[in-house]
């Protein structure tokens, strides 16, 4: 059973994508060793759009966002079933390589995570290490810039990353996610260990970056998902409760319980 | 008084800082005690070795005769050790310890690996001897060369440079890594780029105390027989040689005065050797650290 308000183009499993959607769940169960995270969950993401994944902690969302990229693969006993579809592909098809899964489909953490090296070098790394040949200075400096660092740090390029302030290593952690030019972006929360005013940065940028990406972000903060997002996913117990447009999610919600959650009841 | 407590509450309080003064000075007294200890064993190596220390003692090599006898052979002999330990050793205890956290997983093998690695740690040194001379100078016929020498100290301080460098990698946090894999980096690029720098100060620490050890180590070379008179120097890993600590205790074991003395002047060049050893990894670990950060 598909919950209400879902997007009425999600096709039947073995089905063709849609060709507005970037990535297409259907019917995702994720399990923990025996423990069942996430429930046959289905709904699609479009793209250039910003689509956002609450609920409250422990609703598996997390859990959800690291499936897209093959993050779970770490987890001791993570299993995934279902269909994620990527290009036409199950990412979890039997020949996907999930290296190249995640140079394709980018992530942003919870923590800002730097490598403890010169912000040049984290943001050169990534590339170089997938074959980038040619010069990575015009590459670094044009992925600070959509970052929005670029002038923060141009004179520093060789300092180490772990000097910078909280919220600027995590503008660099998304630069360095953006050097890969991935076709995805999943952010995890990305901005629970910021300051509002570094909050706003990194939401302001995220508002220019789907020009070009498609953004999936997880979030805690209902206000930042109702002002950034496009479509919004309320999750809890590992359900997906209601999909939907930002917009209809917190005006109109076709469910109580997101009601609820969305004003503030519960969560 | 700007806060009020009642004298049950003050009374408790003091009590309490009393009992940290307490365990303070107890630690303080302990640590004290082994930095005197020490002082006072160096003292009396300095007073009876002191008045040998020259070049000729450095330049010279063993004699019968005191005034003429030195450590060169010793000291060379010391020196090829550590460095052929050190290129036997480090490759591979660093080789297994990224394979044991980063490769292995959790199964049962790794988990039987681990344990015997930590018994290994506690074997006593004239265990290896017999291994390394049964081994490395019998089946493997390298004879009592340097070669084997190195060998069966490398197997010696190998769990210690394993276990050490183990728990700097288990110190990275998880969130590098996990950074690296989602720039689609194999696991081997991750290890390589960023597991393995950040890891190196500690184990560099490893190292440094494994190769100390080594150094200081008398049983197992007298075990696998290096020789206590050599009046040459060795030219190759498979030539015989003698070490500091064996020329020291040759020189205790005999009944005149002034070898005895000659001895505590080798225990000075086999300190000075050590510290400056020590020293130089320090420096690297420190060059190394302040670059990450």
């Amino acid at each position: 059973m598909s919950p209400p308000g879902m997007d009425p183009s999600t096709a039947e499993v073995g089905q063709p994508m849609h060709k507005k959607s970037v990535l297409e769940l259907r019917d995702v169960n994720i399990y923990y060793s025996e423990k069942r995270a996430v429930n046959n969950v289905s709904f699609n993401i479009r793209r250039n759009k910003i689509t956002a994944i609450i609920g409250p902690s422990g609703c598996g969302k997390s859990t959800l966002l690291r499936s897209l990229n093959r993050m779970n693969d770490f987890v001791e006993g993570a299993r995934v079933e279902g269909e994620l579809l990527f290009g036409n592909e199950n990412l979890y098809g039997s020949d996907v390589d999930p290296v190249e899964v995640r140079r394709r489909i980018g992530m942003v953490f919870q923590k800002p995570n730097p490598f403890p090296k010169s912000i040049y070098d984290n943001i050169a790394w990534g590339p170089k290490i997938n074959g980038y040949k040619d010069s990575t200075d015009e590459l670094v400096e044009r992925s600070l810039k959509q970052a929005a660092l670029w002038e923060e740090v141009k004179d520093r390029l060789h300092d180490s990353a772990l000097n910078l302030s909280g919220g600027q290593q995590q503008r660099l952690c998304i630069a360095r996610a953006l050097a890969m030019e991935p076709e995805v972006l999943l952010m995890d929360e990305p901005c629970s260990a910021l300051d509002p005013i570094s909050t706003s940065h990194i939401e302001d940028l995220m508002f220019e970056l789907k020009e070009q990406y498609t953004i999936v972000i997880v979030t805690h903060n209902m206000q930042q998902a109702a002002r950034i997002s496009d479509y919004t996913a309320f999750m809890e117990m590992g359900d997906l409760i209601e999909f939907n447009v930002t917009k209809r999610i917190f005006t109109r919600p076709a469910i109580k319980r997101t009601e609820e959650y969305v004003t503030g009841r519960f969560g | 008084m700007a806060f009020s407590s009642t004298e049950q509450e003050k009374l408790n309080l003091a009590r309490r800082h009393r009992k940290a003064r307490l365990f303070s000075r107890f630690c303080g007294a302990i640590t004290w005690s082994g930095v005197l200890l020490l002082a006072v064993l160096l003292y009396q190596v300095s007073i009876e070795g002191f008045h040998w220390l020259d070049w000729q003692f450095v330049d010279s090599f063993p004699s019968r005769f005191p005034e003429r006898a030195g450590v060169k052979s010793a000291l060379v002999g010391t020196l090829w050790l550590i460095i052929l330990v050190a290129m036997i050793s480090i490759p591979v205890g660093v080789s297994t310890a990224l394979y044991l956290e980063e490769f292995a997983g959790k199964g049962r093998i790794a988990k039987i690996i681990e344990v015997n690695i930590a018994n290994l740690a506690g074997v006593p040194s004239i265990v290896y001897g017999i291994l390394g001379l049964a081994v490395f100078v019998r089946y493997m016929l390298l004879e009592r060369s340097l070669i084997s020498g190195a060998l069966t100290m490398s197997l010696l301080i190998l769990p210690v440079i394993i276990i050490a460098s183990r728990e700097a990698i288990k110190t990275v946090p998880q969130s590098i890594r996990y950074a690296a894999y989602s720039l689609g980096a194999t696991k081997w690029q991750t290890t390589w780029a960023h597991v393995l720098p950040a890891s190196f100060p500690g184990i560099m620490t490893g190292v440094i105390l494994a190769l100390s050890r080594a150094i200081g180590e008398t049983a197992p070379l007298i075990m696998i027989g290096a020789n206590t008179f050599v009046a040459f120097l060795p030219e190759g890993p498979m030539d015989a040689f003698t070490a500091l600590p064996i020329q020291i205790y040759n020189w205790v074991s005999r009944p005149q005065e002034e070898f005895h003395e000659l001895a505590a002047a080798g225990i000075i060049i086999l300190l000075a050797v050590l510290l400056i050893m020590n020293a130089t990894a320090i420096y690297i670990r420190n060059k190394t650290e302040r670059r990450l950060k």
